[in-house]
């Protein structure tokens, strides 16, 4: 048993291997070596500290998002469980259908409708009224991230809260709690594993994103991920800046998902006591 | 009250008095559960009205009204220990902390699970999660508890003394306790009034004596207790023709030859010399019960059952002798099975509920 169960992982520990990390330890080795000599240095580090304006535009995008994400999808989850099978089937078809096409494509989309000639400035030409600039702004970065990852949001949300017992809500209600006092005494706890799990999975492909900031944030919302980018693109020494930069994002990511769950950790122990 | 357009109470007219231990029994899916939930105010009845001191509640909530519920599988609060279960409907009405304190404290010693206010919930047993969930409930100091099979899931000895501990309960505290059992023998331990339902309509409501002495129909007897039931006519009071015989009964008011149903408890046969006065048969079956024997015994196509002190050897010839207090007779009903039944079962009015 325990051995044929070592056999079978073997194929995963190789993908882990080749997949995980050989390129992690090669990003950390370009990370602290001299494009010239190869020798150890702590200069790709503290150069990429010359793009701190950057990280932070990158992290405050991403939180505003998750935020957004958070605000939308957490009634949408909570209503999405109560219901009848038949109807949560209905909801999840709705939400998982966008996913189904081209990333590139939905943002693309999003291009033509944001666009100074396109879809909403067209209808406010035709009602006689000023036109506005949506694309390069960061406001329609922040709208291609909430588009794109709301889904991730929604669904561990909805796993969690399909979870909690009828009869926990029905009793809620029946010791004194109205709607609101349910969702704030209740539902909440319980649901908190959850929203860290959709927090997670929705700020760190935010905070790393280039091609919805590309797209629709044009040379205004210059990100992080177009930042690793383009070094990676200059070849040479672009190697080893960007795998400094990007080493500092991973850390920074790291840093935020400890505090997450420190932040749940201590919710359970507070409503314990 | 309909679900899927399917009626699941008609006709349910209750009044509910003060301070009683009011028992729900039936089978499942006779629509008990369902009448509790309306009156926690869980569902709403499409028809009906459910008044609790006079006054119309179907349209308020559940968390407006004076009454609490202890769920059939607890519903404890996952993320909170026993005293924050137990405290939480009185930290919903602001209650100063120390009050809080004294009062859980005094929940948890009356529940007996004192010291264990700091555990969690999950760590409990079964006995034990079900004392905190009455205790949540109590705390609130309702004017009625409702209980939903509260003790179906424990093991039997634990289910004795949780019977005996909820009675105590309900005399010291002096609130309504509505309960809903399928077991029999919980409802006649418990009771002050029995309320049995079959298929979404009342059959008889009464004390536990009165429903178990005087059955309202077939239904009701062989759902309390064992009986034998067998059909019989009413020739005149008193007098009562089964199993090939006249007896003498003390039931009156039947119509002339009407034709009823003859309930008679296994307890209530005396096993006598075969003859004149009684029903003659052969004993098929003994089996030891420990207080009692369980003797099957076959009556010209009619197997008869028996509890006896005193066991009879299998395959003898013997008579069976009834005192005319032991002989129930019952018109027949929609319980008894035949024609009469479709006739009742389709006659479905409206479901009202007086508390």
């Amino acid at each position: 048993m325990r051995k044929s169960s070592k056999i079978s992982a073997v194929p995963y520990v190789i993908w882990i291997l080749i997949f995980t990390i050989i390129p992690f330890l090669l990003v950390i080795y370009y990370a602290f070596t001299d494009y010239n000599t190869g020798a150890f240095t702590l200069n790709n580090i503290i150069n990429s500290s010359n793009y701190l304006p950057v990280l932070i535009k990158s992290i405050i995008l991403a939180v505003i998002a998750t935020v957004i994400c958070l605000v939308i999808a957490y009634p949408l989850a909570f209503i999405m469980s109560r219901k009848s099978e038949a109807v949560q089937r209905v909801f999840m078809m709705t939400i998982m259908l966008p996913m189904w096409m081209n990333f590139l494509l939905r943002t693309y989309a999003w291009m033509t409708i944001l666009e100074d000639n396109g879809i909403i400035n067209n209808i406010l030409t035709f009602f006689h009224l000023p036109t506005v600039q949506l694309i390069n702004t960061s406001g329609a970065v922040v709208l291609g991230m909430v588009y794109n990852y709301l889904p991730f949001m929604v669904l561990p949300l909805f796993s969690i809260m399909t979870k909690i017992d009828k009869s926990v809500i029905e009793a809620a209600q029946d010791l004194g709690c109205n709607q609101m006092a349910v969702i704030r005494k209740v539902v909440f706890p319980l649901s908190f594993p959850g929203i860290a799990t959709g927090i997670t999975m929705t700020f760190v492909p935010c905070v790393s994103t280039f091609i919805i900031s590309r797209l629709l944030g044009g040379s205004d919302c210059y990100l992080i991920g177009d930042l690793i980018e383009e070094q990676f693109k200059l070849k040479g020494s672009g190697f080893h800046v960007g795998s400094a930069t990007s080493l500092v994002l991973m850390i920074v990511v790291l840093i935020s998902m400890g505090i997450l769950n420190q932040f749940d950790s201590d919710e359970m122990e507070d409503s314990i006591k | 009250m309909t679900f899927d357009d399917e009626q699941v109470l008609k006709g349910i007219n209750l009044d509910i008095n003060d301070k009683e231990f009011i028992t729900l029994l039936g089978p499942s899916g006779c629509g008990k559960t369902t009448t509790l939930r309306i009156i926690g105010g869980f569902i709403e009845p499409h028809e009906g009205q459910v008044f609790f001191d006079g006054k119309l509640i179907n349209k308020i909530p559940p968390y407006k009204r004076q009454v609490n519920t202890v769920f059939q599988k607890y519903a404890l609060f996952p993320h909170l220990n026993v005293f924050e279960n137990i405290a939480f409907g009185l930290r919903l009405k602001k209650t100063p902390e120390k009050e809080i304190k004294t009062r859980v404290l005094e929940m948890l010693e009356l529940v007996n699970l004192k010291g264990y206010g700091a555990k969690k919930v999950d760590l409990l047993s079964g006995g034990q999660q079900q004392r905190v969930a009455i205790a949540r409930a109590l705390i609130n100091q309702p004017r009625m508890l409702l209980l939903d099979e509260p003790l179906g899931a424990l093991d039997l000895q634990l289910r004795k003394e949780m019977q005996i501990e909820l009675k105590r309960m309900q005399q010291q505290l002096g609130i309504t306790f509505i309960y809903v059992t399928h077991d029999q023998e919980e409802a006649l331990t418990m009771s002050d009034r029995i309320v049995v339902m079959n298929k979404g309509s009342i059959d008889q409501i009464g004390t536990p004596e009165d429903i178990y002495n005087e059955p309202a129909n077939a239904f009701v007897a062989r759902f309390i207790g064992e009986s034998n039931i067998v059909s019989g006519i009413m020739h005149d009071d008193f007098d009562v023709e089964f199993a090939g015989k006249h007896f003498v009964c003390v039931d009156k008011g039947f119509d002339k030859m009407e034709p009823v149903d003859v309930v008679i408890r296994p307890e209530d046969i005396r096993v006598t010399e075969p003859g004149e006065a009684t029903i003659d048969g052969t004993v098929e079956t003994v089996t030891f019960k420990g207080v009692h024997f369980e003797i099957i015994v076959d009556s010209f196509g009619t197997k008869w059952k028996i509890h006896s002190t005193k066991s009879v050897s299998p395959g003898s010839f013997i008579g069976m002798a009834l005192t005319p207090e032991d002989i129930h007779i019952m018109h027949k009903s929609y319980a008894s099975g035949g024609a009469l039944a479709a006739e009742l079962i389709g006659e479905g009015a409206k479901n009202e509920e007086e508390l």
